[in-house]
């Protein structure tokens, strides 16, 4: 019971602490995209305390509620984002039968958690009473909730592969081969989570929900200070732990060379997939959400669907 | 009891019908405009440009300056091309009060504005960007790698007249700063610089396929359209008009240059984007052409001026356009004597180019919204004046 609440205090503040130097790292990697330096002088070597004072900031800045909201959801949706994200990570297998809940359904119980943070944006969308709140919220139903059905289609391929529900299942069944490199399904479903987590993670080219060009600040207009700085350690903290759950599913979560532990294993792979993401956020455009969803709807479904029956049939061959 | 209010406040008619007020604070309106959107869904039914939030009097102003001292003023006017401005105005004086212009003033006032017309172009592309990609996203490096280049030419025309943007380098009868051999090479240099980076803006915007499904069949003005509506520039041309004032009405060095006048016949925001990519390098041509055929001779016709009032012109009437990186930038000036304008009227390119919009956003999405603004260039302060 103690050992089990000192792993989730430690899991949790180590996941805080990576989550808050994500947006140290994003604002490096842009910058460093764009021919600039980035955050430089606050703390001495390359800003690292950027990320400290960016919450100080947020904190003692006033946190407003508007007097038309709905008072109840819009403060409800800051949390509704940020705990589901932080709870997942409760069930990333960290070392060899290692994660704060280590559950025989552990995988559909993140994916469910993940699916949570949509409603927290929702809320928020809803409630502020604001038409450009309104319409982030009206695409979030159209797109986000459409793109759960290839990420999750996808998703099903590492747990058909390895017959196991549970997270440290899947990792263990990788000892042989990651699941990325199982010729051709392997590949796919990874890119198809890749593209779906784009859109889930409100990332270019799919940031639709956040499209800050046409809807402003989108679902969070109207949101000030802590209140939207929960927001913001929200987005970073899904974006990381559907890096997370990429590493632990098709790379291998933990395992690795002996002369690093599991866990360390585990932040690198997360840690080079956020930047494959942030590459992809930092070069490309946004499409329009009717290209998006006929994108989902015309290519990204069928190829799942196909890939789940090709992954079924390899399993039951080998 | 909140979501009532909602339900009450924000969803018109049932989701009938969401008036959308876009502007004049919004990050992708180019400045102050504003936009009335009435929308179903995401899609845009109606659409009223308002303007006149950077209202700054700048016609009636000039009832009230010197002749000498008010081409600086209009450099405030488009302020991405300032030097268009202040030639337009500077031409339509020198035109009716028959001021000469040295031959080599003339070449090199055409010179300094092609350069911001390279310089223009670079903005609206990297703002283009912005629209289409956002602030958190792959717009921003588009929009960070165009400033990169635009960056050396301010570079160059500080190096040429002291300021990085508001050159004043055009005066009444000629201009403010010479070119001198060194400047020259070094404008030959900056050039092959800029057209050896246009491949590398071209692949990071038309050249995905995301900008290309963004742009192509967007926002088409059709030439009948274009015409009633008094589209000029780069909108124009896109449409497939191939009128370019340097051209039909040649003023300065024009007449003596070969300016190359690139259309496309799509009318879309892709054919917009496609002509300014290709005017960047005609303008390329152009200031190549300038350095190597630069006549010797003065570029200041009149003496020092000392006292700005002592010019004065005769009574008239005069019109006089210029080929702004926008369209035609027109001054009508009517003078009754003395050493002020009676009454001043700047034709803004921006504003009738901005006519349109309404002709266009209806039919599309939201996104289009943007990113049809975006191909058409508006600059605020050139629509209000």
């Amino acid at each position: 019971m103690i050992a089990a609440l000192i792993l989730s205090a430690l899991v949790l503040s180590v996941a805080m602490t990576i989550v808050a130097y994500m947006t140290w790292l994003e604002r490096k990697v842009a910058a460093r995209f764009q021919n600039r330096i980035g955050p430089y002088h606050v703390g001495a070597p390359h800003g690292w305390l950027q990320p400290l004072a960016d919450i100080m900031k947020l904190i003692v800045k006033e946190d407003i509620t508007p007097r038309a909201a709905d008072r109840v959801l819009f403060n409800l949706g800051p949390v509704l984002v940020v705990v589901p994200a932080l709870l997942g990570f409760a069930f990333i297998p960290i070392g060899p039968g290692l994660a704060v809940a280590n559950h025989a359904y552990s995988f559909p119980f993140f994916l469910a958690l993940a699916s949570l943070t949509l409603l927290g944006v929702f809320a928020a969308g809803w409630s502020s009473n604001n038409k450009y709140a309104l319409l982030s919220a009206l695409r979030l139903v159209a797109l986000v909730a459409s793109y759960e059905i290839p990420m999750i289609l996808a998703l099903l391929v590492p747990a058909v592969l390895s017959g196991s529900l549970s997270l440290s299942g899947i990792v263990e069944a990788q000892r042989g081969l990651w699941f990325a490199a199982t010729p051709v399904i392997g590949q796919l479903s990874l890119l198809l989570f890749l593209v779906c987590a784009l859109a889930e993670g409100n990332k270019s080219p799919l940031d639709l929900l956040e499209a800050e060009s046409e809807l402003v600040a989108a679902y969070n207009v109207e949101y000030s200070g802590i209140k939207f700085a929960l927001f913001y350690a929200g987005e970073y903290a899904h974006t990381l732990a559907m890096c997370t759950l990429a590493a632990t599913v098709f790379f291998g979560g933990y395992l690795g060379p002996a002369f690093l532990p599991g866990f360390v294993w585990l932040l690198l792979k997360s840690v080079v997939l956020f930047v494959g993401v942030l590459w992809i956020r930092w070069s490309l455009m946004r499409v329009r959400i009717d290209q998006a969803l006929r994108l989902n709807w015309l290519v990204l479904f069928p190829v799942a669907l196909v890939n789940v029956f090709l992954a079924a049939f390899w399993a039951a061959g080998r | 009891m909140g979501v009532q209010a909602v339900s009450v406040s924000v969803v018109e008619r049932e989701f009938g019908e969401l008036a959308l007020n876009m502007g004049p604070q919004h990050p992708s309106t180019h400045g102050v405009l504003r936009l009335v959107l009435h929308l179903s869904g995401e899609t845009v039914l109606r659409a009223k440009p308002a303007i006149g939030y950077l209202h700054r009097g700048v016609e009636k102003l000039s009832e009230h300056l010197a002749y000498d001292q008010l081409a600086p003023v209009y450099e405030r006017n488009d302020y991405l091309s300032p030097t268009s401005n202040s030639l337009a105005y500077c031409i339509a004086v020198e035109r009716l009060g028959s001021i000469e212009v040295p031959r080599r003033g003339r070449f090199v006032r055409a010179f300094v504005a092609e350069w911001q017309r390279i310089a223009s172009h670079l903005v609206w592309l990297g703002t283009l960007g912005l629209d289409l990609g956002g602030a958190l996203g792959g717009g921003t490096t588009l929009y960070m790698y165009c400033f990169r280049e635009r960056e050396k030419i301010l570079d160059f025309l500080e190096t040429l007249t002291g300021t990085r943007f508001h050159t004043n380098v055009n005066m009444i009868g000629g201009c403010r700063y010479d070119l001198d051999a060194e400047l020259s090479a070094r404008s030959d240099r900056l050039a092959t610089e800029i057209e050896g980076a246009l491949p590398e803006l071209h692949a990071m915007s038309g050249g995905t396929s995301i900008f290309q499904e963004r742009t192509r069949g967007v926002g088409v003005i059709s030439p009948d359209l274009a015409l009633s509506v008094g589209v000029t520039g780069p909108t124009l041309r896109g449409s497939g008009i191939a009128h370019d004032v340097r051209r039909a009405v040649p003023y300065d060095a024009y007449d003596e240059l070969k300016v190359e006048v690139p259309t496309r016949t799509a009318g879309d925001a892709e054919a917009r984007y496609l002509v300014r990519m290709d005017e960047i390098r005609a303008s390329i041509a152009l200031v190549r052409a300038i350095t190597a055929g630069l006549p010797p001779g003065a570029i200041f016709s009149r003496k020092p001026i000392k006292n700005p009032k002592a010019t004065k012109l005769p009574a008239g009437e005069v019109y006089a356009a210029v080929e702004s990186p926008r369209g035609e930038l027109g001054i009508h000036l009517v003078s009754e004597g003395g050493p002020r304008p009676h009454r001043l009227k700047i034709r803004g390119p921006s504003f009738a180019n901005l006519q349109v919009v309404e002709h266009l956003l209806p039919g599309g999405l939201v996104a289009d919204v943007v990113a049809i603004l975006g191909s058409l260039d508006p600059v605020m302060g050139d629509v209000d004046r």
